[in-house]
């Protein structure tokens, strides 16, 4: 198991390989969401080559309605 | 054709729209067609990790391809977070950067930080952002936000949700006299007749999330504020008669009155 900061919140996960298949654990392939890394933009084209390690601080948004 | 061009591109509507504070997705998408709106403002947020992934998204409402998306910094109190904010969104949108930048100062009236705001602009104008920008009603902060580059300035009419109309058409008037970029209102109107004032004053666009969403019937509050910004438009492109105080002019003619 891993523990992320992610969002806010101290969760423990499973061990993964890379960000992608992180996202795919959360269901979240495929969907309008972007990803920050220990503050970093994770672009959508290097989630496969992205690990996610232990202690990692990330974000994940999406647009939701706003004025 | 009358159209309303930002950063290069044109727009049929000069009614900008916010997606929040309605009912559900469906009513948020009646209230937008209604209104006629072709821009609409998002929001940023945190996904609820855990929470089912497949429930409807605003984007299944809102197709990103039919509408333009001007992701706001809503809720950002810092230039730092609303930097980093609009970097996800431009993410998140594929490389977007049409983007509404909002730096507020407290949360009890989400007056705009007009320091952190230029602080923003400046690094956002630089990385290729084109930035709406929402400010005061300041016409030296609206001057020095054109000035960083922003393809829009964008001054409050009144307090966020606040519904209380134009406070100072003085100011707009005189940001307007200053500025080359759309002046678009953005904030504090409540109906109709705000929404017709601010473009007869002279104003690009107006931008309205509460005075919709907020009314108790809201698509057809949407169609009055379509029907006022068009309204108040033709009414400025027109140039309105002069005022003459004190002195009546009759309208019908003055001669062949029976009796005379």
């Amino acid at each position: 198991m891993i523990t992320l900061h992610i969002n806010g919140q101290m969760r423990q996960f499973p061990a993964v390989m890379n960000l992608a298949e992180f996202l795919e654990s959360l269901e979240l392939s495929g969907k309008r969401i972007a990803v920050e890394k220990n503050g970093e933009i994770v672009p959508k084209s290097q989630y496969l080559v992205t690990p996610v390690n232990d202690g990692d601080q990330l974000e994940i948004v999406v647009a939701v309605g706003g004025g | 054709m009358d159209t309303l061009v930002i950063a290069g591109r044109s727009y049929d509507s000069r009614l900008l729209v916010g997606t929040g504070k309605y009912q559900n997705f469906a009513q948020t998408r009646a209230a937008i067609d209604a209104s006629g709106a072709e821009i609409v403002t998002v929001a940023i947020r945190r996904t609820n990790i855990g929470q089912d992934p497949n429930q409807p998204s605003l984007l299944d409402a809102l197709p990103p391809s039919r509408f333009t998306y001007l992701p706001n910094t809503a809720g950002c109190y810092t230039a730092d977070d609303a930097i980093r904010t609009l970097r996800l969104a431009r993410e998140l949108l594929d490389g977007h950067d049409l983007v509404k930048l909002e730096v507020l100062g407290d949360p009890q009236s989400l007056y705009p930080n007009v320091v952190e705001t230029i602080k923003a602009a400046e690094v956002l104008v630089k990385e290729g952002f084109k930035v709406m920008v929402y400010t005061s009603d300041d016409p030296i902060i609206a001057k020095q936000l054109e000035d960083i580059g922003c393809v829009a300035v964008m001054p409050l009419a009144s307090l966020i949700g606040s519904g209380m109309g134009i406070l100072n058409p003085w100011n707009l008037q005189i940001i307007l006299s200053r500025l080359n970029v759309p002046v678009i209102v953005d904030a504090g109107v409540g109906t109709a007749s705000d929404a017709a004032i601010a473009m007869e004053l002279g104003c690009a666009a107006v931008l309205m999330n509460t005075a919709i969403a907020g009314a108790a019937n809201p698509i057809l509050m949407a169609s009055a504020m379509k029907k006022a910004v068009e309204a108040g438009r033709e009414a400025y492109l027109a140039g309105r008669m002069p005022k003459k105080a004190y002195q009546a002019s009759p309208s019908s003619p003055t001669s062949g009155i029976i009796g005379s």
